[in-house]
């Protein structure tokens, strides 16, 4: 291996070391990994393979400046730099050969779209002279990603390599976030030029800050001032833009009750006074039933996904929306707005506080709070503290939120015990809830909480996980190992594809059609990756486990037994009005 | 309500462009009826002008997403009164066919022009508004049409002077940093300088 001279890089704070270097004669791979390290860049998620082996090479001199985490499948490489990205607040890396690698990412990449997440993956590329020629492991990933990615570029030549990626990391981090793909071709990654690396900030054709419209903030203040029962709707946009405190001093002067979507959660405390819950399909009854009754919406940065409204023509006709959103594409899409307010949420936020008036809406407030009680003695008593019968997952859930304080970073799964997760781990700390919600990935809570746990290693970070989501990407377990990632693995584990069930159940004659799972031995498994784990059966074991799990430093894997036939209530029926929310 | 709307949208110069907007369509299943595309009076700027037909309601929605785009610099949908269109038709005619006088006649009626004239087939050029053009195609049919071929729209817009404010202020601005990256020739590399 030929030693390669390695600048010397002192420890320079960040801002430093993005300004404009002095040209430097070096091969594109190397190009590649110093404009990683001036964008600031210590983690990526990647897998090797022939087109991006000298992008490999390369990165054999930078280990002490960038660490690479080798996962086990190019899939989990992108949703745990997903989780990375969620907890840290910075671009998650990805590194991924051409071909089959690249066409691993693609669920990745659909799924940080929709999730507005940023992300930079870089893939190998056969070279330029065979492109179109269905080379080996040739795959046109341009044209495969158009529709999921923010942003993609194609560089066949060594100078373009850091122009394009200066812009990815602006375009993915910049706006309503969300992942970007450079595609390399092998022949720029070998060829040599002189390096230059000067940060991005500017794309005449994009406009990622908008012009705040301080008419549309009046209009919308006023609004709220006039109110007798002004509501919130809580969106990931508020977690994006770090505006949870902007939120919360809001809803606190002007006496709002809060509401979070499914992506908004953690963005305020479970336990603060004005929060009512979390909306949609299987969220709490009072703010789905509420949303019907509110005279002033004000939605914050979230996009009234069909999951929140169910059927559009019956929701919130009878008040007045203001939709508080960054991406102007979201605002009319499915909600009209009476007002507009095309700002991120921190911006507008900040700029409404000052002038909505202080109020108070008790009246308003103990509405919901009535609507509570009829969710607590239908479902949640029953969830949370069951006479007989097997484990519930609410009990276990309930069980962890304590034991963890709600301070875990809780990653989530898809299906019931994500819904179950959701609705019953009380959130104290903003960016502590990592699911995928828009596109509803099974399989991305396991590599999704390794990204957690890199990006945020002071934190204790739990996974919940259903039995058939955890065998789509178990094998990231390898990765937990190699890398001594400390996760904590938890399976609820029914025996079955619940959700897919529970919808068999109610709408299908329970004609269970390919559902129930006979499901290996979890605990082998884990042993078989050397991660520690217990399965536990009863009732009586689950305390002494959880405690087990959390005492014990480095990743172990909990496996629960849950209730096999058991449903998630509420629920909104799919396209259904809200008003036909069911509780059991 | 559906109806023909024509959709503009000012673009950067970049490989791809084309998918990216008219993905947006696939996905809704909306069928463009015709594409038109060329640089603008600002260097580097492209102009594509869409027809298609739909209710204007899901085009706005769709102009918003085509605006999301990186490297769209804005997108319009309009009513048919907003803008003055043209769109041009050559039709290819059997020779034989001057000999008949009424062509003559047609031409001059319909404001066409003979563009070329060989011992087999003449070919004749029109503009005009979609309608005209099918017309006109339809009177000369009988004279023996050997082929027809019909641009799609161009159109300027009858509001757009700030937008071409807005576009030169662009160009006073720095340049695209990758646009000239992506013009060039794949087979300038040469094979044995990569190969695995």
């Amino acid at each position: 291996m030929q030693q390669k001279d390695v600048l010397p890089m002192k420890p320079e704070p960040a801002e430093k070391r993005a300004a404009t270097t002095a040209p430097l004669n070096i091969t594109g791979s190397e190009a590649v990994i110093r404009s990683l390290i001036a964008e600031g860049v210590e983690t990526i998620f990647g897998y090797p393979g022939g087109a991006i082996m000298p992008i490999y090479d390369a990165l054999y001199d930078f280990q002490d400046k960038v660490h690479h985490i080798l996962v086990r499948h190019e899939q989990g490489a992108t949703h745990a730099a997903q989780g990375y990205a969620r907890t840290s607040g910075r671009t998650g890396v990805v590194f991924a050969t051409s071909g089959p690698g690249a066409t691993n990412l693609v669920t990745g990449l659909a799924d940080a779209y929709m999730d507005s997440t940023p992300m930079v993956c870089i893939t190998g590329q056969v070279a330029a002279h065979l492109l179109g020629t269905d080379a080996f492991q040739e795959t046109d990933v341009i044209g495969i990603t158009m529709p999921i990615t923010k942003w993609n570029i194609q560089v066949t030549r060594p100078e373009d390599i850091p122009g394009a990626i200066a812009k990815a990391f602006y375009i993915a981090g910049s706006g309503r976030p969300g992942p970007v793909l450079v595609d390399i071709t092998r022949n720029a990654q070998v060829a040599k030029f002189d390096y230059e690396y000067k940060k991005c900030d500017y794309i005449r054709s994009y406009r990622p800050v908008p012009e705040l419209d301080q008419d549309a903030v009046k209009a919308a203040a006023e609004l709220i001032n006039s109110a007798k029962k002004p509501y919130i709707f809580c969106g990931h946009g508020v977690l994006l833009s770090g505006a949870e405190k902007e939120l919360i001093a809001f809803a606190e002067k002007a006496g709002i009750p809060i509401a979070s979507t499914l992506l908004g959660l953690s963005a305020v405390p479970v336990d603060h006074p004005l929060y009512v819950g979390y909306l949609g399909m299987h969220g709490n009854y009072a703010p789905n039933i509420m949303t019907n009754e509110c005279d002033v919406l004000i939605a914050v940065g979230m996009r009234f996904d069909d999951r929140i409204t169910g059927d559009v023509s019956q929701f919130v006709k009878q008040a007045k929306v203001i939709h508080i959103e960054i991406d102007a594409a979201e605002i009319n899409k499915i909600i009209k707005a009476d007002v507009a307010v095309h700002a991120d949420a921190k911006t507008a936020l900040s700029a409404l506080i000052e002038l909505v008036k202080p109020g108070k809406h008790d009246e308003w407030l103990k509405g919901f709070r009535e609507a509570d009680k009829k969710e607590e003695e239908k479902v949640s008593q029953k969830e949370l503290y069951p006479a007989e019968g097997g484990l519930k997952m609410a009990e276990v859930v309930r069980l962890i939120s304590e034991r963890t304080e709600g301070k875990a970073v809780l990653v989530t799964d898809v299906g019931q015990h994500q819904m179950i997760a959701s609705r019953y781990y009380r959130f104290k700390d903003p960016n502590t809830n990592i699911t995928s919600g828009g596109m509803g990935t099974m399989g991305f809570a396991l590599p999704a909480a390794m990204g957690a746990k890199v990006g945020t290693p002071e934190k204790e970070v739990v996974a919940i996980i259903g039995d058939g989501c955890f065998q789509m990407t178990l094998q990231e377990l390898g990765t937990i190992y190699q890398s001594e990632i400390g996760v904590k693995i938890v399976i609820l584990n029914n025996n079955f594809l619940g959700m897919v069930r529970q919808w068999q159940q109610l709408f299908f004659d329970k004609r269970y059609s390919s559902t129930e799972m006979i499901n290996p031995d979890f605990v082998q498994i884990a042993k078989g990756f050397y991660v520690p784990g217990r399965k536990v059966t009863d009732r009586a074991d689950i305390v002494a486990a959880v405690d087990e799990m959390i005492s014990h430093k480095g990743a172990y894997l909990l496996e629960v037994v849950v209730e096999k036939e058991d449903n998630v209530f509420p629920m909104v029926p799919s396209g259904q009005p809200i008003a036909n929310i069911r509780l059991e | 309500m559906q109806k023909e709307y024509t959709i503009t949208v000012y673009t950067e110069d970049r490989i791809g462009i084309t998918n990216r907007i008219t993905v947006i369509f696939t996905r809704r299943g909306i069928n463009i009826t015709s594409l038109t595309t060329a640089e603008t009076e600002i260097p580097g700027v492209y102009k594509f002008i869409i027809t298609v037909i739909s209710e204007k309601e899901k085009l706005v929605k769709i102009v918003g997403q085509i605006e999301r785009l990186i490297e769209i610099h804005r997108a319009f949908v309009h009513e048919e009164d907003e803008v003055v269109y043209q769109e041009l038709a050559l039709y290819k005619i059997s020779t034989k066919a001057l000999k008949n006088g009424n062509i003559e006649q047609l031409i001059r009626d319909n404001n066409a022009r003979i563009l070329t004239l060989t011992e087999e087939y003449f070919v004749i050029e029109k503009t005009g508004h979609q309608q005209e053009l099918i017309a006109l195609q339809a009177q000369l049919a009988p004279y023996g049409l050997i082929e027809y071929s019909k641009s799609g729209r161009v159109a300027v817009i009858k509001w757009s002077r700030r937008f071409h404010d807005h576009l030169k202020e662009l160009e006073r601005r720095r340049p695209d940093n990758l646009k000239q990256a992506e013009y060039r020739d794949h087979t300038e590399v040469s094979a044995e300088e990569e190969s695995i």
